[in-house]
Protein backbone atom coordinates (compact mmCIF):
# COMPACT_ATOMS: atom_id res chain seq x y z
CA UNK A 1 0.00 0.00 0.00
CA UNK A 2 2.79 2.39 0.88
CA UNK A 3 4.37 2.19 -2.54
CA UNK A 4 2.60 5.45 -3.38
CA UNK A 5 4.98 8.37 -3.06
CA UNK A 6 3.41 11.25 -1.18
CA UNK A 7 2.18 14.06 -3.41
CA UNK A 8 2.82 16.68 -0.80
CA UNK A 9 4.84 16.56 2.38
CA UNK A 10 4.78 19.35 4.95
CA UNK A 11 7.82 19.20 7.17
CA UNK A 12 8.04 21.22 10.39
CA UNK A 13 6.10 24.19 9.09
CA UNK A 14 6.10 27.14 11.51
CA UNK A 15 4.46 30.49 10.87
CA UNK A 16 4.85 33.69 12.87
CA UNK A 17 4.04 37.38 12.45
CA UNK A 18 6.95 39.30 10.91
CA UNK A 19 7.29 41.64 13.86
CA UNK A 20 7.04 38.92 16.52
CA UNK A 21 9.01 35.94 15.30
CA UNK A 22 8.77 34.14 18.63
CA UNK A 23 4.95 34.17 18.71
CA UNK A 24 4.30 31.10 16.57
CA UNK A 25 0.81 30.84 15.04
CA UNK A 26 1.61 27.47 13.51
CA UNK A 27 4.16 25.25 15.27
CA UNK A 28 6.19 22.49 13.63
CA UNK A 29 3.36 21.10 11.54
CA UNK A 30 4.15 18.00 9.47
CA UNK A 31 1.84 15.74 7.49
CA UNK A 32 1.57 14.32 4.00
CA UNK A 33 -1.02 13.86 1.29
CA UNK A 34 -1.13 10.85 -1.03
CA UNK A 35 -2.41 10.98 -4.61
CA UNK A 36 -6.10 10.06 -4.82
CA UNK A 37 -6.55 10.43 -1.06
CA UNK A 38 -8.16 13.09 1.12
CA UNK A 39 -6.47 14.50 4.19
CA UNK A 40 -8.80 16.49 6.45
CA UNK A 41 -7.42 19.15 8.76
CA UNK A 42 -9.86 19.75 11.64
CA UNK A 43 -9.75 22.43 14.31
CA UNK A 44 -11.55 25.38 15.84
CA UNK A 45 -11.14 28.95 14.59
CA UNK A 46 -7.65 30.18 15.36
CA UNK A 47 -6.14 26.70 15.33
CA UNK A 48 -3.97 27.54 12.32
CA UNK A 49 -5.63 25.24 9.79
CA UNK A 50 -6.20 27.91 7.13
CA UNK A 51 -2.73 29.41 7.60
CA UNK A 52 -1.23 25.98 7.01
CA UNK A 53 -3.15 25.68 3.74
CA UNK A 54 -2.17 29.17 2.58
CA UNK A 55 1.49 28.45 3.31
CA UNK A 56 1.41 25.54 0.83
CA UNK A 57 0.26 27.91 -1.91
CA UNK A 58 2.72 30.62 -0.86
CA UNK A 59 -0.21 32.92 -0.21
CA UNK A 60 0.51 33.99 3.37
CA UNK A 61 -0.29 37.64 4.02
CA UNK A 62 2.62 40.09 4.04
CA UNK A 63 2.53 40.43 7.82
CA UNK A 64 3.26 36.72 8.24
CA UNK A 65 6.37 34.71 7.60
CA UNK A 66 7.30 31.07 7.32
CA UNK A 67 9.91 30.75 10.06
CA UNK A 68 10.85 27.14 9.35
CA UNK A 69 9.93 24.10 7.36
CA UNK A 70 9.63 22.69 3.90
CA UNK A 71 6.73 22.06 1.55
CA UNK A 72 7.83 19.15 -0.62
CA UNK A 73 5.72 18.72 -3.73
CA UNK A 74 6.11 15.78 -6.10
CA UNK A 75 3.89 15.86 -9.19
CA UNK A 76 5.68 12.85 -10.67
CA UNK A 77 7.09 14.90 -13.56
CA UNK A 78 9.66 17.36 -12.30
CA UNK A 79 10.85 15.49 -9.22
CA UNK A 80 10.52 16.73 -5.65
CA UNK A 81 10.38 20.50 -5.34
CA UNK A 82 10.46 22.54 -2.15
CA UNK A 83 7.71 25.11 -2.75
CA UNK A 84 9.03 27.42 -0.05
CA UNK A 85 12.15 28.09 -2.14
CA UNK A 86 10.56 28.63 -5.54
CA UNK A 87 10.67 32.08 -7.12
CA UNK A 88 7.44 33.91 -7.98
CA UNK A 89 7.28 32.92 -11.64
CA UNK A 90 7.82 29.18 -11.04
CA UNK A 91 5.28 29.31 -8.21
CA UNK A 92 2.78 30.95 -10.56
CA UNK A 93 3.16 27.98 -12.94
CA UNK A 94 2.20 25.60 -10.16
CA UNK A 95 -0.62 27.60 -8.64
CA UNK A 96 -3.87 26.93 -10.48
CA UNK A 97 -2.23 24.40 -12.78
CA UNK A 98 -0.91 21.74 -10.42
CA UNK A 99 -2.24 22.91 -7.07
CA UNK A 100 -5.66 24.56 -6.99
CA UNK A 101 -7.69 25.99 -4.16
CA UNK A 102 -11.38 26.45 -3.30
CA UNK A 103 -12.48 28.91 -0.65
CA UNK A 104 -15.34 29.08 1.82
CA UNK A 105 -17.30 31.99 0.40
CA UNK A 106 -18.37 31.40 -3.20
CA UNK A 107 -19.88 34.90 -3.29
CA UNK A 108 -16.70 36.77 -2.52
CA UNK A 109 -14.28 34.57 -4.44
CA UNK A 110 -15.93 35.12 -7.83
CA UNK A 111 -15.61 38.36 -9.78
CA UNK A 112 -19.13 39.83 -10.06
CA UNK A 113 -18.54 41.66 -13.36
CA UNK A 114 -17.23 38.71 -15.39
CA UNK A 115 -19.26 35.78 -16.72
CA UNK A 116 -18.59 32.44 -15.05
CA UNK A 117 -17.47 31.02 -18.41
CA UNK A 118 -14.80 33.70 -18.71
CA UNK A 119 -13.61 33.06 -15.16
CA UNK A 120 -13.36 29.31 -15.75
CA UNK A 121 -11.51 29.93 -19.01
CA UNK A 122 -8.95 32.29 -17.48
CA UNK A 123 -6.65 29.61 -16.11
CA UNK A 124 -7.04 27.49 -19.27
CA UNK A 125 -5.72 30.38 -21.36
CA UNK A 126 -2.97 31.25 -18.88
CA UNK A 127 -1.63 27.78 -18.23
CA UNK A 128 -2.58 25.75 -21.32
CA UNK A 129 -2.85 28.50 -23.95
CA UNK A 130 -6.34 27.40 -25.04
CA UNK A 131 -8.24 29.81 -27.31
CA UNK A 132 -11.39 30.08 -29.41
CA UNK A 133 -13.62 27.04 -30.00
CA UNK A 134 -11.23 24.70 -28.14
CA UNK A 135 -11.52 26.93 -25.09
CA UNK A 136 -15.31 27.15 -25.34
CA UNK A 137 -15.77 23.40 -25.61
CA UNK A 138 -13.46 22.80 -22.66
CA UNK A 139 -15.46 25.31 -20.57
CA UNK A 140 -18.70 23.57 -21.57
CA UNK A 141 -17.35 20.15 -20.62
CA UNK A 142 -16.11 21.46 -17.25
CA UNK A 143 -19.53 22.95 -16.49
CA UNK A 144 -21.29 19.71 -17.29
CA UNK A 145 -18.74 17.81 -15.22
CA UNK A 146 -19.77 19.81 -12.13
CA UNK A 147 -23.46 19.54 -12.98
CA UNK A 148 -24.29 22.98 -14.36
CA UNK A 149 -26.11 23.37 -17.71
CA UNK A 150 -23.60 24.43 -20.41
CA UNK A 151 -25.59 27.49 -21.42
CA UNK A 152 -24.85 28.93 -17.98
CA UNK A 153 -21.36 29.89 -19.20
CA UNK A 154 -22.71 33.33 -20.08
CA UNK A 155 -24.30 33.90 -16.68
CA UNK A 156 -22.90 36.27 -14.08
CA UNK A 157 -22.25 35.01 -10.54
CA UNK A 158 -25.27 36.86 -9.09
CA UNK A 159 -27.58 34.86 -11.37
CA UNK A 160 -26.53 31.60 -9.71
CA UNK A 161 -27.45 30.07 -6.36
CA UNK A 162 -24.87 29.53 -3.63
CA UNK A 163 -24.45 25.86 -4.49
CA UNK A 164 -24.08 26.63 -8.21
CA UNK A 165 -21.44 29.26 -7.44
CA UNK A 166 -19.49 26.73 -5.43
CA UNK A 167 -19.77 24.33 -8.40
CA UNK A 168 -18.34 27.07 -10.62
CA UNK A 169 -15.46 27.49 -8.14
CA UNK A 170 -14.86 23.75 -8.36
CA UNK A 171 -14.94 23.86 -12.19
CA UNK A 172 -12.36 26.67 -12.10
CA UNK A 173 -10.12 24.77 -9.72
CA UNK A 174 -10.12 21.50 -11.69
CA UNK A 175 -9.85 23.20 -15.11
CA UNK A 176 -6.15 22.42 -15.52
CA UNK A 177 -6.46 18.98 -13.91
CA UNK A 178 -4.38 19.75 -10.82
CA UNK A 179 -2.81 16.89 -8.90
CA UNK A 180 -3.62 18.57 -5.57
CA UNK A 181 -6.82 20.35 -4.58
CA UNK A 182 -6.94 22.43 -1.40
CA UNK A 183 -10.47 23.08 -0.16
CA UNK A 184 -10.84 25.52 2.74
CA UNK A 185 -14.27 24.96 4.33
CA UNK A 186 -15.92 24.77 0.90
CA UNK A 187 -19.36 23.78 2.21
CA UNK A 188 -19.65 25.82 5.41
CA UNK A 189 -21.79 28.54 3.82
CA UNK A 190 -24.16 26.06 2.15
CA UNK A 191 -27.43 24.36 3.11
CA UNK A 192 -27.13 20.74 4.29
CA UNK A 193 -28.64 19.12 1.21
CA UNK A 194 -26.44 21.24 -1.08
CA UNK A 195 -23.46 20.45 1.14
CA UNK A 196 -24.09 16.75 0.68
CA UNK A 197 -24.19 17.20 -3.13
CA UNK A 198 -20.95 19.20 -3.21
CA UNK A 199 -19.15 16.66 -0.99
CA UNK A 200 -20.26 13.84 -3.27
CA UNK A 201 -19.09 15.80 -6.32
CA UNK A 202 -15.65 16.49 -4.82
CA UNK A 203 -15.26 12.86 -3.84
CA UNK A 204 -16.15 11.68 -7.36
CA UNK A 205 -13.78 14.15 -9.02
CA UNK A 206 -10.99 13.15 -6.65
CA UNK A 207 -11.35 9.50 -7.64
CA UNK A 208 -11.82 10.15 -11.36
CA UNK A 209 -8.83 12.49 -11.65
CA UNK A 210 -6.71 10.76 -9.00
CA UNK A 211 -6.23 14.07 -7.21
CA UNK A 212 -4.87 14.43 -3.72
CA UNK A 213 -7.13 16.59 -1.61
CA UNK A 214 -6.45 18.71 1.44
CA UNK A 215 -9.80 19.44 3.03
CA UNK A 216 -10.09 21.98 5.84
CA UNK A 217 -13.15 21.84 8.04
CA UNK A 218 -14.39 22.26 11.59
CA UNK A 219 -17.22 19.76 11.15
CA UNK A 220 -16.57 16.17 12.20
CA UNK A 221 -19.64 15.08 10.27
CA UNK A 222 -17.98 16.26 7.06
CA UNK A 223 -14.76 14.53 8.09
CA UNK A 224 -16.63 11.25 8.50
CA UNK A 225 -18.04 11.65 4.98
CA UNK A 226 -14.97 12.59 3.02
CA UNK A 227 -11.65 11.92 4.78
CA UNK A 228 -9.08 9.17 4.38
CA UNK A 229 -6.56 10.70 6.78
CA UNK A 230 -7.36 13.16 9.59
CA UNK A 231 -5.11 15.78 11.19
CA UNK A 232 -6.42 17.53 14.33
CA UNK A 233 -4.98 20.97 15.11
CA UNK A 234 -5.22 22.88 18.38
CA UNK A 235 -3.65 26.31 18.93
CA UNK A 236 -1.25 25.99 16.03
CA UNK A 237 -0.09 22.45 16.72
CA UNK A 238 -1.03 19.02 15.48
CA UNK A 239 -2.33 17.11 18.48
CA UNK A 240 -3.36 13.96 16.67
CA UNK A 241 -3.10 12.45 13.21
CA UNK A 242 -4.13 9.15 11.76
CA UNK A 243 -6.63 7.34 9.59
CA UNK A 244 -10.27 8.47 9.72
CA UNK A 245 -11.33 5.24 11.39
CA UNK A 246 -8.69 5.59 14.07
CA UNK A 247 -9.20 9.26 14.91
CA UNK A 248 -13.00 9.20 14.90
CA UNK A 249 -13.59 5.90 16.68
CA UNK A 250 -10.52 5.61 18.87
CA UNK A 251 -9.14 9.11 19.54
CA UNK A 252 -6.00 9.18 21.68
CA UNK A 253 -5.49 12.83 22.52
CA UNK A 254 -7.71 14.47 25.18
CA UNK A 255 -8.37 17.45 22.90
CA UNK A 256 -9.64 15.20 20.09
CA UNK A 257 -11.83 13.36 22.58
CA UNK A 258 -13.17 16.65 23.93
CA UNK A 259 -13.81 18.05 20.46
CA UNK A 260 -15.68 14.91 19.43
CA UNK A 261 -17.73 15.01 22.65
CA UNK A 262 -19.12 18.47 21.90
CA UNK A 263 -20.39 17.54 18.42
CA UNK A 264 -24.13 16.91 18.67
CA UNK A 265 -25.02 13.50 17.21
CA UNK A 266 -28.04 13.10 14.98
CA UNK A 267 -29.54 10.45 17.25
CA UNK A 268 -29.42 12.72 20.30
CA UNK A 269 -28.17 9.83 22.42
CA UNK A 270 -25.01 11.24 23.90
CA UNK A 271 -24.98 14.28 26.20
CA UNK A 272 -23.17 17.38 24.98
CA UNK A 273 -19.93 18.11 26.73
CA UNK A 274 -18.21 21.47 26.28
CA UNK A 275 -14.41 21.54 26.20
CA UNK A 276 -12.67 22.27 29.49
CA UNK A 277 -9.88 24.51 28.18
CA UNK A 278 -8.41 25.14 31.64
CA UNK A 279 -7.92 21.43 32.13
CA UNK A 280 -6.35 21.08 28.67
CA UNK A 281 -3.94 23.95 29.39
CA UNK A 282 -2.84 22.34 32.66
CA UNK A 283 -2.15 19.09 30.87
CA UNK A 284 0.05 20.72 28.25
CA UNK A 285 2.42 17.75 28.30
CA UNK A 286 -0.30 15.78 26.57
CA UNK A 287 0.23 17.55 23.26
CA UNK A 288 2.16 15.79 20.53
CA UNK A 289 0.65 12.39 21.07
CA UNK A 290 0.76 11.53 17.41
CA UNK A 291 -0.48 8.12 16.60
CA UNK A 292 1.83 5.71 14.87
CA UNK A 293 -0.23 4.97 11.81
CA UNK A 294 0.56 8.18 9.92
CA UNK A 295 3.12 7.39 7.24
CA UNK B 1 -53.53 18.91 28.91
CA UNK B 2 -50.50 20.84 27.86
CA UNK B 3 -50.67 24.57 27.95
CA UNK B 4 -50.19 26.28 24.60
CA UNK B 5 -48.48 29.60 25.14
CA UNK B 6 -47.99 30.92 21.64
CA UNK B 7 -50.10 29.90 18.71
CA UNK B 8 -49.98 30.96 15.10
CA UNK B 9 -52.93 30.27 12.84
CA UNK B 10 -52.85 30.27 9.05
CA UNK B 11 -50.09 32.86 8.68
CA UNK B 12 -49.59 34.23 5.18
CA UNK B 13 -46.88 36.64 4.13
CA UNK B 14 -45.97 37.51 0.55
CA UNK B 15 -43.10 39.60 -0.69
CA UNK B 16 -43.03 41.16 -4.10
CA UNK B 17 -39.79 40.73 -5.91
CA UNK B 18 -38.45 42.42 -8.99
CA UNK B 19 -37.96 40.05 -11.85
CA UNK B 20 -37.52 39.83 -15.59
CA UNK B 21 -35.31 42.07 -17.72
CA UNK B 22 -33.96 45.05 -15.76
CA UNK B 23 -36.37 44.19 -12.95
CA UNK B 24 -39.35 45.74 -14.70
CA UNK B 25 -41.64 42.87 -13.82
CA UNK B 26 -42.70 41.83 -10.36
CA UNK B 27 -43.30 38.40 -9.03
CA UNK B 28 -44.79 37.37 -5.72
CA UNK B 29 -42.89 35.16 -3.31
CA UNK B 30 -44.92 33.36 -0.70
CA UNK B 31 -42.61 33.46 2.31
CA UNK B 32 -45.28 32.06 4.60
CA UNK B 33 -48.02 30.00 3.04
CA UNK B 34 -50.73 29.02 5.53
CA UNK B 35 -48.37 28.34 8.42
CA UNK B 36 -49.83 27.19 11.74
CA UNK B 37 -47.70 26.31 14.76
CA UNK B 38 -48.14 25.81 18.50
CA UNK B 39 -45.52 26.49 21.16
CA UNK B 40 -46.16 24.70 24.45
CA UNK B 41 -45.27 26.34 27.77
CA UNK B 42 -41.80 25.37 29.00
CA UNK B 43 -40.97 23.47 25.81
CA UNK B 44 -38.73 24.03 22.82
CA UNK B 45 -40.17 24.09 19.34
CA UNK B 46 -37.59 23.92 16.57
CA UNK B 47 -38.28 25.38 13.14
CA UNK B 48 -35.97 23.84 10.56
CA UNK B 49 -35.54 24.43 6.86
CA UNK B 50 -33.01 25.60 4.33
CA UNK B 51 -32.30 29.17 3.33
CA UNK B 52 -35.38 30.69 1.75
CA UNK B 53 -37.78 28.32 3.51
CA UNK B 54 -39.38 31.21 5.43
CA UNK B 55 -38.22 30.30 8.93
CA UNK B 56 -36.78 33.73 9.78
CA UNK B 57 -39.85 35.46 8.32
CA UNK B 58 -41.94 33.30 10.63
CA UNK B 59 -39.92 34.50 13.63
CA UNK B 60 -40.27 38.15 12.70
CA UNK B 61 -43.99 37.81 12.01
CA UNK B 62 -44.60 36.06 15.34
CA UNK B 63 -43.03 38.96 17.22
CA UNK B 64 -44.93 41.48 15.06
CA UNK B 65 -41.68 42.93 13.80
CA UNK B 66 -43.17 42.49 10.37
CA UNK B 67 -46.81 42.83 9.34
CA UNK B 68 -48.69 39.72 8.27
CA UNK B 69 -50.91 39.58 5.19
CA UNK B 70 -53.37 37.39 7.04
CA UNK B 71 -53.58 34.99 9.94
CA UNK B 72 -53.44 35.48 13.66
CA UNK B 73 -50.81 35.14 16.38
CA UNK B 74 -52.22 34.31 19.78
CA UNK B 75 -50.12 34.87 22.89
CA UNK B 76 -51.85 33.87 26.13
CA UNK B 77 -55.17 34.22 24.34
CA UNK B 78 -54.55 37.70 22.88
CA UNK B 79 -54.27 38.29 19.13
CA UNK B 80 -51.07 40.30 18.81
CA UNK B 81 -51.96 41.72 15.41
CA UNK B 82 -55.01 43.43 16.88
CA UNK B 83 -53.17 45.16 19.73
CA UNK B 84 -52.27 48.86 19.46
CA UNK B 85 -48.64 49.88 19.87
CA UNK B 86 -48.86 50.61 23.62
CA UNK B 87 -50.49 47.30 24.42
CA UNK B 88 -48.08 45.49 22.10
CA UNK B 89 -45.13 47.01 23.94
CA UNK B 90 -46.48 45.61 27.20
CA UNK B 91 -46.71 42.15 25.68
CA UNK B 92 -43.22 42.38 24.13
CA UNK B 93 -41.65 42.10 27.57
CA UNK B 94 -42.69 38.50 27.42
CA UNK B 95 -41.46 37.88 23.88
CA UNK B 96 -37.72 38.28 23.45
CA UNK B 97 -35.28 37.34 20.73
CA UNK B 98 -31.71 36.06 20.50
CA UNK B 99 -30.11 36.72 17.13
CA UNK B 100 -27.78 34.73 14.92
CA UNK B 101 -24.88 37.08 14.46
CA UNK B 102 -23.37 38.10 17.80
CA UNK B 103 -21.24 40.64 15.92
CA UNK B 104 -24.08 42.52 14.25
CA UNK B 105 -26.76 42.40 16.93
CA UNK B 106 -24.98 44.38 19.67
CA UNK B 107 -24.57 48.15 19.34
CA UNK B 108 -20.80 48.73 19.20
CA UNK B 109 -21.08 52.14 20.86
CA UNK B 110 -22.89 50.97 23.97
CA UNK B 111 -21.33 49.41 27.04
CA UNK B 112 -22.47 45.89 27.88
CA UNK B 113 -24.15 47.18 31.06
CA UNK B 114 -26.24 49.61 29.00
CA UNK B 115 -27.10 47.00 26.37
CA UNK B 116 -28.42 44.53 28.91
CA UNK B 117 -30.20 47.23 30.96
CA UNK B 118 -31.90 48.87 27.97
CA UNK B 119 -35.00 46.69 28.08
CA UNK B 120 -35.48 47.36 31.78
CA UNK B 121 -35.14 51.12 31.19
CA UNK B 122 -37.57 51.12 28.27
CA UNK B 123 -40.18 49.17 30.17
CA UNK B 124 -39.55 51.28 33.32
CA UNK B 125 -38.98 48.25 35.51
CA UNK B 126 -37.57 49.21 38.92
CA UNK B 127 -35.32 52.13 39.87
CA UNK B 128 -31.74 52.49 38.69
CA UNK B 129 -30.24 50.55 41.59
CA UNK B 130 -32.64 47.66 41.08
CA UNK B 131 -31.93 47.62 37.37
CA UNK B 132 -28.19 47.53 38.03
CA UNK B 133 -28.59 44.66 40.44
CA UNK B 134 -30.68 42.72 37.90
CA UNK B 135 -28.14 43.29 35.14
CA UNK B 136 -25.29 42.13 37.34
CA UNK B 137 -27.16 39.02 38.42
CA UNK B 138 -28.07 38.20 34.81
CA UNK B 139 -24.52 38.69 33.52
CA UNK B 140 -23.18 36.42 36.25
CA UNK B 141 -25.82 33.82 35.41
CA UNK B 142 -24.76 33.64 31.78
CA UNK B 143 -21.11 33.30 32.77
CA UNK B 144 -19.84 36.87 32.55
CA UNK B 145 -18.70 39.09 35.43
CA UNK B 146 -19.70 42.41 36.97
CA UNK B 147 -16.62 44.15 35.57
CA UNK B 148 -17.78 43.24 32.03
CA UNK B 149 -20.53 45.88 32.33
CA UNK B 150 -18.05 48.64 31.58
CA UNK B 151 -16.70 46.95 28.44
CA UNK B 152 -17.78 47.35 24.81
CA UNK B 153 -18.95 44.43 22.63
CA UNK B 154 -15.74 44.36 20.55
CA UNK B 155 -13.78 43.32 23.62
CA UNK B 156 -15.54 39.94 23.68
CA UNK B 157 -15.26 36.73 21.68
CA UNK B 158 -18.16 35.40 19.60
CA UNK B 159 -19.34 33.01 22.31
CA UNK B 160 -19.19 35.71 24.99
CA UNK B 161 -21.16 38.09 22.77
CA UNK B 162 -23.84 35.47 22.36
CA UNK B 163 -23.95 35.27 26.17
CA UNK B 164 -24.51 39.06 26.24
CA UNK B 165 -27.33 38.66 23.71
CA UNK B 166 -28.90 35.97 25.90
CA UNK B 167 -28.56 38.16 29.03
CA UNK B 168 -30.24 41.05 27.19
CA UNK B 169 -33.18 38.84 26.21
CA UNK B 170 -33.60 37.16 29.59
CA UNK B 171 -33.18 40.15 31.93
CA UNK B 172 -36.85 40.99 31.34
CA UNK B 173 -37.91 37.52 32.52
CA UNK B 174 -39.78 36.77 29.29
CA UNK B 175 -42.05 33.80 28.73
CA UNK B 176 -41.09 33.14 25.13
CA UNK B 177 -37.63 33.48 23.60
CA UNK B 178 -37.23 33.27 19.85
CA UNK B 179 -33.70 32.07 19.05
CA UNK B 180 -32.84 32.67 15.39
CA UNK B 181 -29.87 30.40 14.61
CA UNK B 182 -28.20 31.31 17.92
CA UNK B 183 -25.26 28.92 17.57
CA UNK B 184 -24.65 28.65 13.85
CA UNK B 185 -21.92 31.33 13.84
CA UNK B 186 -20.00 29.63 16.66
CA UNK B 187 -17.28 27.00 16.86
CA UNK B 188 -18.58 23.57 17.77
CA UNK B 189 -17.09 23.65 21.30
CA UNK B 190 -18.59 27.10 22.01
CA UNK B 191 -21.84 25.91 20.46
CA UNK B 192 -22.04 23.12 23.04
CA UNK B 193 -21.53 25.63 25.88
CA UNK B 194 -24.28 27.94 24.63
CA UNK B 195 -26.72 25.08 24.03
CA UNK B 196 -26.19 23.80 27.57
CA UNK B 197 -26.62 27.32 28.96
CA UNK B 198 -29.90 27.75 27.07
CA UNK B 199 -31.15 24.42 28.43
CA UNK B 200 -30.24 25.31 32.03
CA UNK B 201 -31.89 28.71 31.78
CA UNK B 202 -35.01 27.15 30.33
CA UNK B 203 -35.38 24.93 33.37
CA UNK B 204 -34.63 27.74 35.85
CA UNK B 205 -36.82 30.42 34.33
CA UNK B 206 -39.60 28.27 32.83
CA UNK B 207 -38.87 29.58 29.34
CA UNK B 208 -40.40 28.45 26.09
CA UNK B 209 -38.09 28.54 23.11
CA UNK B 210 -38.87 28.88 19.46
CA UNK B 211 -35.57 27.62 18.09
CA UNK B 212 -34.81 28.37 14.47
CA UNK B 213 -32.02 26.32 12.95
CA UNK B 214 -30.79 24.61 9.83
CA UNK B 215 -28.64 22.18 11.80
CA UNK B 216 -30.57 19.00 12.49
CA UNK B 217 -27.93 17.70 14.86
CA UNK B 218 -28.36 20.74 17.13
CA UNK B 219 -32.15 20.52 16.93
CA UNK B 220 -32.11 16.89 18.03
CA UNK B 221 -30.41 17.97 21.24
CA UNK B 222 -32.42 21.03 22.19
CA UNK B 223 -35.95 20.59 20.87
CA UNK B 224 -39.05 18.78 22.10
CA UNK B 225 -41.11 19.41 18.99
CA UNK B 226 -40.15 20.20 15.42
CA UNK B 227 -41.66 22.01 12.45
CA UNK B 228 -40.09 21.40 9.04
CA UNK B 229 -40.54 24.22 6.55
CA UNK B 230 -40.00 24.14 2.81
CA UNK B 231 -40.72 27.03 0.46
CA UNK B 232 -42.96 28.81 2.94
CA UNK B 233 -45.04 25.77 3.85
CA UNK B 234 -44.98 23.51 6.87
CA UNK B 235 -44.35 20.08 5.38
CA UNK B 236 -44.14 18.11 8.61
CA UNK B 237 -44.47 18.67 12.34
CA UNK B 238 -44.45 16.58 15.47
CA UNK B 239 -42.35 15.34 18.34
CA UNK B 240 -38.63 15.33 17.62
CA UNK B 241 -38.05 11.62 18.30
CA UNK B 242 -40.97 10.61 16.15
CA UNK B 243 -40.05 12.82 13.20
CA UNK B 244 -36.38 11.77 13.32
CA UNK B 245 -37.21 8.09 13.50
CA UNK B 246 -40.01 8.01 10.99
CA UNK B 247 -39.98 11.07 8.75
CA UNK B 248 -43.08 11.05 6.57
CA UNK B 249 -42.49 13.82 4.04
CA UNK B 250 -39.84 13.22 1.33
CA UNK B 251 -38.30 16.64 2.05
CA UNK B 252 -37.76 15.75 5.72
CA UNK B 253 -36.29 12.40 4.69
CA UNK B 254 -33.95 14.28 2.36
CA UNK B 255 -32.85 16.69 5.09
CA UNK B 256 -32.18 13.91 7.56
CA UNK B 257 -30.23 11.93 4.98
CA UNK B 258 -28.04 14.96 4.26
CA UNK B 259 -26.75 15.29 7.83
CA UNK B 260 -22.99 15.10 7.41
CA UNK B 261 -21.40 11.99 8.85
CA UNK B 262 -24.56 9.95 8.62
CA UNK B 263 -23.75 8.19 5.38
CA UNK B 264 -20.27 7.29 6.55
CA UNK B 265 -21.43 6.01 9.92
CA UNK B 266 -24.23 3.88 8.56
CA UNK B 267 -21.96 2.45 5.85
Amino acid sequence: MNSLAPLLQLQNISIAPKNAADRLLVKQVSFSILPGKTTCVVGESGSGKSLTALSIMGLLSKQLRLTSGQVLFNDGESGVQDLTHLDDSSMRKIRGAKIAMIFQEPMTSLNPVLTVGYQIGESLTTHLGLKGPALQSKIASLLSMVGIPENRANSYPDELSGGQRQRVMIAMSIACEPCLLIADEPTTALDVTVQAQILTLLDELKTRMNMGMLFITHDFGVVADIADQVVVMFRGEIVEAGSKQQVLTNPQHPYTKALLACVPDAEGKKPLQPIDYAWLAENKSLTHMQSQEQA
Amino acid sequence: MTNILLQAKHLVKTYSQRSGKFGFGTSLVRALDDVSIELKAGKTLAVVGESGSGKSTLARCLLQLQALDSGEVLFAGQDLAKLDSTALRQVRKNLQMVFQDPFASLNPRMRVGEIVAEGLVIHGLGNTAEQQAKVIAMLKRVGLSESDMQKYPHEFSGGQRQRIGIARALVLSPKVVVCDEPVSALDVSIQAQILLLLKELQAEMALSYLFISHDLRVVRHIADDIVVMHQGKVVEQGQVEVVYQRPQHPYTQNLLAAIPGKRALSA
